[in-house]
């Protein structure tokens, strides 16, 4: 697959999507399309039916977690095109409460992608006809893939020989959860300044430019 | 059994016409030995025949996911081993790619060929395990008790490579661990000329026998259509006549330098998927000849010479500082990957394996999804087994080639 077909075809789509696709980006050599989550349906419609595009299997669906933004999610759609060996990401951005809508009348494998994404990060899909947890426990509460969510989880189960059955309690840890964090302040750590990392910035005293500033630079 | 008992039981033909069966509901599993793992079917049946079937999945679901993304890339690493157990290097494979991809490093030819002969180990472990435990679950032993020597024999290469038999991490960002051992090539190679012989054999009970056909001809037939609207990929793709295979098409390593065929089947049945992993450890085999080939003829790295990415040898350590510090940096903070993503994938045994990997720059994954066949191909059991008899729905769930280390992941 060369760079310039599918930049050819980036060009295409945009412009007969014009109103629903808000442009395209190419990440390492790969498509991105971002659309609004409302004309999902609509774009990965065309991109299925059209001749030039043929995307014929979904690959993925799947979702990212920011929460500091207001669509906190990204919902990330990954086409395959085998009549023309092309591969394309459609991503569209939605928060707690949007419906996006389901894209199952389109491609029947889409059932329990969105499923999983329900499970894992809550995002509803509008006209599922089985939005049912997929991976986790019956009766599981919150979704785990959210970055809030801590990676110890609320509750542990086990069997009470007692009272002969399954029991679910709050987590007990014996050793408290340790999370090294290794980052070093010293390189590509830009979210952070320490006292004195300003000077480590200016140009012309150091051999060394911080990477924020370098970013900020340029 | 008594004549009392006996007489209790009901012929078919003294059913008066007319009587309405009841439909039941029917709990398969988790617990069943030809649910391939923890399965649980619930199956709406009418007397034999199967209505509607809603796989219950996740009793294996470790959080994978969310643990990669506490972890460093190289920590990261060991998970992948982990998802389809039967061909753990080929897990492996797909998640040091995107990590390449984002980093920008391309590994060494001998890496690359290392790798593919690894892969194409997994890949004939992982078929043998299915066909012959798809045999068992309709009636044959013998494949499986044969064919499990030979899985000991690919193993142990494995072993010989990585010191694990299964849970190998040798495949590393820019290369493979370490180069293998004196003799192993050779070894490798002596097995080559031997594993036909078994296949032969497996061949000659399987192929033609009269009761495997009658299990398998015609059961879970999947259309072209069908096989596209429902995600499929790898060899259940290939079964239904759409000749993909990315290995082919979207060549990664050095696939293109190898010379091999992609057996596409005709019918869609589960027959025709027998018959395609039949022969694709056939082309792994040749894969594996030349991989041998190519790397007896040269020497050099295995890994790539980035020190920011690869540790270096532990020879080099002792008398370089600057490779101690490589060393201390590399396994306690671990590489960073400059922000991006990607979504990569291999030909895994099982179908395509996807991995989704974001990069926010630092040195732990933003988010790394894995998109695994398994998966896939469990969904699309429901319309498989709509109309056939429970035992088929065996046989197809044994065709479909599924894993719950990776389905539930």
């Amino acid at each position: 697959m060369s760079g310039d077909a599918l930049k050819d075809l980036a060009d295409y789509v945009e412009e007969e999507l014009d109103n629903y696709v808000k442009g395209y980006v190419f990440i390492k050599n790969e498509l991105v399309i971002t659309a609004n989550f409302k004309d999902i349906v609509l774009v990965l419609s065309f991109l299925r039916d059209d001749k030039e595009c043929h995307f014929e299997i979904l690959s993925d669906i799947t979702a990212v977690d920011y929460p500091e933004r207001e669509m906190r999610f990204e919902v990330v759609y990954n086409l395959l095109s085998l009549r023309h060996n092309y591969r394309i990401r459609v991503k569209v951005h939605a928060s707690e409460d949007s419906f996006v809508p389901t894209v199952t009348e389109l491609y029947s494998v889409a059932g329990w992608f969105e499923r999983e994404v329900w499970d894992m990060y809550g995002i509803t899909f509008e006209g599922h006809e089985d939005l049912r947890r997929i991976l986790t426990d019956y009766g599981f509460e919150g979704h785990p893939q959210r970055k809030d969510f801590p990676l110890t989880g609320y509750v542990e189960v086990r069997y009470d020989d007692e009272q002969k059955r399954i029991v679910y309690e709050p987590v007990k840890l014996p050793q408290e959860f340790r999370n090294f964090d290794y980052l070093s302040p010293w390189e590509g750590m830009t979210s952070v300044q320490f006292s004195g990392d300003e000077k480590a910035a200016v140009q012309e005293h150091g051999c060394f430019i911080n990477k924020k500033t370098r970013e900020a630079e340029s | 059994m008594t004549s009392a008992s006996r007489s209790n039981i009901v012929n078919e033909t003294d059913i008066a016409e007319g009587t309405q069966i009841k439909s039941f509901t029917m709990n398969f599993g988790p617990q069943h030995p030809a649910a391939h793992g923890v399965l649980r079917l619930v199956l709406e049946m009418e007397g034999e025949i199967i209505k509607r079937a809603d796989p219950h999945i996740g009793m294996l679901h470790r959080g994978t996911e969310k643990l990669i993304e506490h972890k460093t890339y190289i920590q990261a690493l060991p998970y992948f081993d982990r998802l389809d157990y039967l061909s753990p290097m080929n897990q492996e494979h797909v998640f040091v790619l995107a990590t390449e991809k984002l980093l920008g490093i391309t590994p060494p030819k001998r890496g690359q060929y290392i790798r593919v002969l690894f892969c194409e180990i997994g890949r004939v472990l992982s078929h043998i395990l299915n066909i012959t435990t798809f045999a068992i679950d309709i009636g044959a032993i013998t494949p499986a008790l044969w064919g499990f020597e030979e899985r000991e024999k690919c193993m142990e290469f494995y072993e010989r490579v990585s010191g694990a038999r299964m849970h190998a991490n040798y495949f590393r960002p820019g290369g493979v661990a370490q180069d293998m051992p004196a003799g192993l090539t050779d070894d490798i190679m002596d097995w080559v000329g031997t594993f036909p012989k078994y296949l032969d054999d497996v061949d000659r009970l399987l192929t033609d026998n009269r009761i495997f056909k009658q299990r398998t001809v015609d059961i879970g037939v999947v259309s072209k259509d069908e096989a596209l609207d429902w995600g499929f990929s790898g060899v259940m793709l290939r079964g239904s006549g759409v000749a993909w295979d990315l290995r082919k098409s979207q060549p990664y390593d050095s696939y293109d330098d190898f010379d091999f065929d992609i057996p596409v089947g005709k019918t869609g049945d589960c027959y025709a998927r027998y018959l395609i992993r039949m022969q694709e450890m056939r082309e792994s085999l040749k894969i594996i000849k030349q991989a041998i080939e190519k790397l007896e003829g040269m020497d050099g790295a295995v890994k790539s010479d980035d020190r920011k990415v690869c540790p270096p040898s532990r020879a080099e350590m002792k008398s370089s500082m600057e490779a101690m510090i490589h060393h201390f940096k590399l396994y306690t903070e671990g590489f960073h990957v400059p922000a991006g993503e990607t979504y990569t994938a291999v030909e895994a045994p099982k179908g395509e394996l996807g991995v989704f990997l974001v990069s926010d720059g630092t040195n732990r994954p933003y988010r790394c999804r894995i998109r695994t066949p398994g998966f896939v191909h469990l969904q699309a059991f429901d319309f498989m087994t709509k109309g056939h008899q429970l035992a088929d729905g065996v046989a197809i769930i044994g065709s479909l080639d599924i894993v719950f280390g990776e389905i539930d992941r």
